[in-house]
């Protein structure tokens, strides 16, 4: 140190601070650390319940399942004189297809065959006859992940009480699980068509809401004067992003579904009712359009607040070199506010994915087998498939269900991270 | 005299005014000029009844305390004060004999031809090369865009610094840099007044040398008026210095006007004095 700078030596610098002030200090310090364990407390709770949501979730969509079969693969095999040792998937297609004929009715088989000739269906698709329609494995019974894998004793000891039971373990969510569209059967039965309903209705949501929201956002925070009329609507906004979701199903349901049916079932466009077309205005874009409704609000406000956020340095600079309005929003403005609106609208948007009241309310189909082809679709979405799964009374379904729940996590956790991703993009461009 | 009959009579003294203004603004001596200039925040009177005359291609200084209204004064000759949504003017602007208030006039115009340097360096987001063209280009330029972006920064000072790395971000610069940046900018559109609002409030004394060398360049082309806390800057550089002073009710007026080796030695009034003397402000 320098010595000019060091302090002279022998002086006391210390403050003598009395007891009064040392009582109090510690009473200060209990309270600030009990507030701190509160805090604490509060952390762990919320940490804990999103713990129990996910691991019960997990447990559903895995664990063991016992199947029974309609006709046991062993009778199967040697009624075609193979070996007890093999399996059905070793025989050759002429043997599978005769098991198929001799275990199934005259008219099945006629059907089958005139649909496609065994002679040109592969191995593959002959086994897959089998299974399907002869072997026939039902679910039986199912335990949960934690079971299969703690108690498997007593699992065990439970299947070989049921005949021709075997034991499998398994996931829930598969690639045939996401590739399968919805059945009745809890064994095939897929979220195909959610999932490609979902996909479909926030594209066109996002397509809808985007360009109204961040318009009218630009609109509120760089044109509107700061009169009474202004105020009111922004107020209004402000209002309609706590509305309860199911009152817009309403909203949705009496001008989308009913007022505009000819626009949103496509008959103005010229779409016709064919099977996946509904014919009526319980379609895709009604969907679409009643979520938009929903999430506008958030996407103004969001947009609102990322416009409110640009320096009005820059926007000086650019007045002051002769720019006109229109110039310095799209120049300046929206370059630097569009990481914070693509956020917020991200965010808005996953809220619209996770919705599944509105679309009830507007007739969203909850048993659809075919796949949304467009906007004048009948459709289901995630959320819907999740609701009329975790109403049936069987076992199964539960699992399809909290398959479906880990589907949709996966779905919204995408979008996140997507938004976070963009906002450190956008942002790292804009730093110095 | 009916009510028409009053219409009638204030239109044509409005018009009779305007012609007056027409003839007798401009005789190319000034390069803008401040007539009876009433500058309104809402209710609030900010700055009252100012009458000032700029000269071209010298630098006039705008002095006072804080809340004096001089950067109010100064905004209001390039009509950046119509961003603010209460502010309103009264009185006239004349520039080339036309008022830039009147309501045929495009602000938007007002601001290519009358540029402005703000207190703290606000370049672009963009590179140094963007942040010079773009102001040009935004009102029509289709030259030469390399030649019109060395010309500026040349006239900036700053070719010598940047030439290198004219890619880079504009952010990238020191901060006097920055702010000589701004002001390339500024030339970039051939502005013939550049408005400066305590251009050097953010700089070290270095920067600050700089950019006083650099308006003193500038100024054989450009009229400057510049807004100014440091009376030692104003001394420096300006060859004019208005003194802005408040009331008791918080509006800003001019008190004195003057070359400014007379307003720092010989002023006229004792306010002035005061001022510039370091006795209040």
């Amino acid at each position: 140190m320098n010595a000019a700078c060091a302090p002279p030596s022998g002086v006391d610098y210390r403050v003598k601070l009395g007891e009064e002030f040392e009582q109090n200090l510690s009473s200060r310090n209990r309270s600030a650390s009990i507030w701190q364990l509160i805090f604490l407390a509060a952390t762990i709770v919320c940490v804990v319940a999103l713990l129990t949501l996910l691991i019960k979730i997990v447990n559903d969509a895995f664990g063991t399942v016992a199947y029974q079969n309609e006709i046991d693969p062993e009778t199967l095999l040697r009624s075609v004189g193979a070996s007890a040792d093999t399996t059905l998937a070793d025989l050759p297609k002429e043997a599978l297809a005769e098991i198929f004929q001799a275990n199934v009715s005259a008219g099945l088989f006629r059907r089958y065959n005139t649909e496609k000739p065994f002679e040109e269906r592969t191995q593959e698709e002959v086994l897959a006859l089998v299974n399907e329609r002869v072997v026939q494995p039902k679910i039986v019974k199912t335990w949960g992940l934690f079971e299969s894998l703690l108690n498997r004793g007593a699992i065990e000891a439970q299947t070989a009480a049921i005949p021709n039971a075997t034991l499998e373990f398994r996931s829930w969510v598969s690639a045939e699980f996401l590739a399968n569209p919805q059945s009745p059967e809890p064994e095939t039965a897929g979220a195909r068509t959610a999932i490609r309903g979902s996909l479909l209705a926030i594209l066109v949501t996002f397509l809808v809401s985007f360009p109204i929201g961040v318009g009218a956002a630009i609109y509120l925070e760089e044109y509107a004067a700061d009169n009474r009329l202004n105020r009111l609507i922004q107020a209004n906004v402000n209002n309609l992003a706590g509305v309860p979701s199911i009152i817009y199903g309403m909203l949705g349901l009496a001008i989308f579904v009913r007022l505009l049916e000819p626009v949103t079932s496509g008959v103005a466009f010229g779409a016709v009712g064919g099977g996946e077309t509904s014919q009526n205005g319980r379609t895709i874009l009604s969907a679409a359009l009643t979520l938009s409704l929903l999430v506008l609000p958030l996407i103004i406000i969001n947009a609102q607040e990322a416009i409110r956020a640009v320096p009005r340095s820059l926007r000086q600079a650019s007045f002051g070199l002769g720019a006109t309005r229109w110039q310095t929003v799209w120049n300046h403005v929206l370059p630097y506010a569009i990481p914070g609106i693509l956020t917020g609208t991200i965010l808005a948007i996953s809220r619209a994915v996770g919705e599944t009241a509105p679309l009830i309310v507007i007739g969203a189909s909850t048993f659809i087998t075919v796949d949304p082809s467009g906007p004048f679709s009948k459709f289901t979405t995630l959320p819907i498939q999740i609701y009329q799964w975790t109403s049936r009374p069987q076992d199964e379904f539960r699992n399809l269900a909290a398959a479906a729940i880990l589907v949709l996590l996966v779905l919204l956790l995408t979008l996140n991270a997507a938004a976070i991703i963009m906002r450190n993009r956008f942002s790292q461009r804009r730093v110095s | 005299m009916s009510a028409t009959g009053i219409v009638a009579h204030l239109r044509e003294r409005a018009a009779t005014r305007e012609a007056e203004a027409m003839e007798t603004a401009y005789d190319g001596a000034y390069a803008i000029e401040a007539r009876n200039m009433s500058v309104y925040y809402g209710a609030f009177r900010a700055v009252r009844e100012v009458d000032l005359h700029i000269h071209p291609r010298k630098i006039t200084a705008l002095i006072g305390p804080s809340g004096c209204g001089k950067s109010t004064v100064l905004r209001a000759f390039n009509r950046m004060n119509d961003l603010i949504p209460s502010a309103r003017v009264q009185g006239d602007v004349l520039f080339h004999g036309r008022n830039l208030y009147a309501p045929e006039v495009d602000p938007v115009e007002v601001r290519r031809r009358i540029g402005m340097v703000f207190q703290k360096p606000n370049p672009f987001p963009k590179s140094i090369y963007d942040n010079v063209l773009w102001g040009a280009r935004i009102n029509g330029y289709t030259g030469n865009a390399a030649e019109l972006v060395e010309r500026s920064l040349r006239a900036a000072a700053l070719w010598d610094e940047v030439k290198d790395k004219l890619k880079q971000s504009g952010l990238s610069l020191s901060g006097g840099q920055q702010q000589r940046l701004c002001i390339a900018r500024a030339i970039a559109t051939r502005p013939e007044i550049i408005l400066m609002d305590e251009p050097c409030s953010s700089l070290d004394p270095i920067a600050t040398l700089k950019i006083e060398d650099l308006m003193r360049e500038l100024v054989e082309d450009y009229t400057i008026i510049i807004v100014t806390h440091n009376m030692q800057q104003a001394a420096r550089v300006s060859d004019y210095t208005a003194f802005f002073n408040m009331d008791e009710d918080r509006a800003g007026h001019l008190v004195e006007y003057d070359v400014t080796k007379t307003i720092f030695t010989t002023p006229k009034e004792q306010r002035t004095e005061d001022y510039v003397t370091g006795r209040f402000g």
